[in-house]
């Protein structure tokens, strides 16, 4: 009896012992939840310069740990989104948004992918309105009648077959 | 008629003109918003006296080389012969900025030390590492220790080497280890611009 429930015990134990370790290693989250969804959510628009194709919510490299944490104290200390991003900017550049701001060196990142589809709309227009214009080839009775022949599912009969 | 079969030969061209040209660039190198503006403010333990401190401000009037470095950043060690050899007849004071000695090493070990421990372990090991890899370059280092000094200054990546003139702003930025080249060619002309101006 004795030996059952130490066994027991210790069964409880050995489960316990990963949440312990985990409570060991887990990040120190801020308690207010609503203030961590806020700096992920900013994140989530900041590229991480040291893995340049991940956010820095998603990235785990020092500099992006240490730049979430910049960005918590700061809401912390009362700042909004904007001056957030305004701070970040003002250090790593324009490089750290995800979404670039609209100016004269992102001009053509913006504003290109319009007009490639401008250009090619207006190619397309050219080339249908060039073969509306282009006179239509009108068969001929033989044409027709072999065309006829064809379609109804007997064989070609015509010199050009044959040769 | 013949022309227009070349149209997609031409734009191909085109593309591999662009592609080349992309190759070449590096995609680590971003442009620093700092070039023209005041370099930020710190004051921070220097390394050789963690007593006492150092600040910008404290070189205003000169002008300044600002390398940022860490015993743990490996690429620091292909530029230090260099550094040390500059030093010997450097035109201007190369001020070292250790970043995140041991944070950046291992995030735990820092986080869960107190200031001065942090400290204490950080100086010992930067000193270290100065020892077994040549020598002290700098005419003073300052301790980033948690590494807000870096993110200030917009450091992405160990080392970076910052040009401060005679009025405490930033001229120019290197990214990744010096080289004998870009010392030649670009550094060297610069600071010999900057201490004839003003």
């Amino acid at each position: 009896m004795r030996v059952d429930l130490m066994r027991r015990l210790a069964l409880v134990f050995a489960l316990l012992m990963p949440l312990a370790a985990s409570a060991g290693e887990a990040e120190p989250l801020a308690h207010d939840q609503a203030l961590e969804e806020r700096v992920m959510q900013l994140s989530h628009s900041l590229r991480c310069l040291v893995c340049q194709n991940q956010s820095i919510a998603e990235s785990n490299a020092p500099l992006a740990i240490d730049l979430r944490n910049q960005v918590r104290e700061q809401f912390l200390a009362g700042k909004d989104e904007q001056a957030v991003v305004d701070y970040l900017v003002a250090r790593y550049g324009d490089f750290v948004l995800y979404l670039p701001p609209f100016k004269g060196v992102t001009l053509l990142l913006w504003i290109g992918p319009g007009l490639l589809l401008i250009a090619g709309a207006g190619w397309l227009g050219w080339r249908l309105r060039k073969r509306a214009s282009e006179p239509t080839h009108k068969l001929t009775a033989e044409e027709h009648a072999r065309a006829m022949a064809l379609l109804e599912g007997g064989s070609d009969t015509s010199e050009e077959s044959r040769s | 008629m013949k022309a227009k079969f070349l149209v997609p030969l031409l734009l191909f061209l085109l593309l591999v003109g662009f592609l080349g040209y992309g190759l070449r660039l590096n995609p680590r190198e971003v442009p620093s918003p700092l070039i023209d503006k005041p370099a930020p403010a710190f004051r921070v333990p220097q390394l050789q006296s963690p007593d006492k401190t150092i600040s910008p401000d404290d070189l205003k009037g000169r002008v300044w080389l600002l390398n940022v470095w860490a015993s743990w950043c490996v690429s620091c060690r292909q530029e230090h012969p260099l550094l040390v050899e500059l030093s010997r007849n450097s035109p201007v004071p190369i001020v070292g900025l250790n970043y995140k000695e041991v944070r950046g090493d291992n995030e735990l070990e820092g986080k869960s030390m107190d200031a001065p421990a942090e400290l204490r372990l950080a100086t010992e090991r930067a000193r270290q590492w100065l020892v077994q890899h040549g020598g002290d370059p700098y005419a003073v280092t300052a301790m980033d220790l948690d590494g807000r000094v870096g993110i200030d200054y917009g450091v992405y990546g160990v080392p970076e080497t910052f040009l401060v003139d005679k009025a405490g702003v930033i001229r120019y930025k290197h990214i990744g280890p010096l080289t004998v080249e870009a010392l030649r060619d670009v550094l060297l002309p610069k600071i010999a611009e900057l201490q004839r101006a003003g």
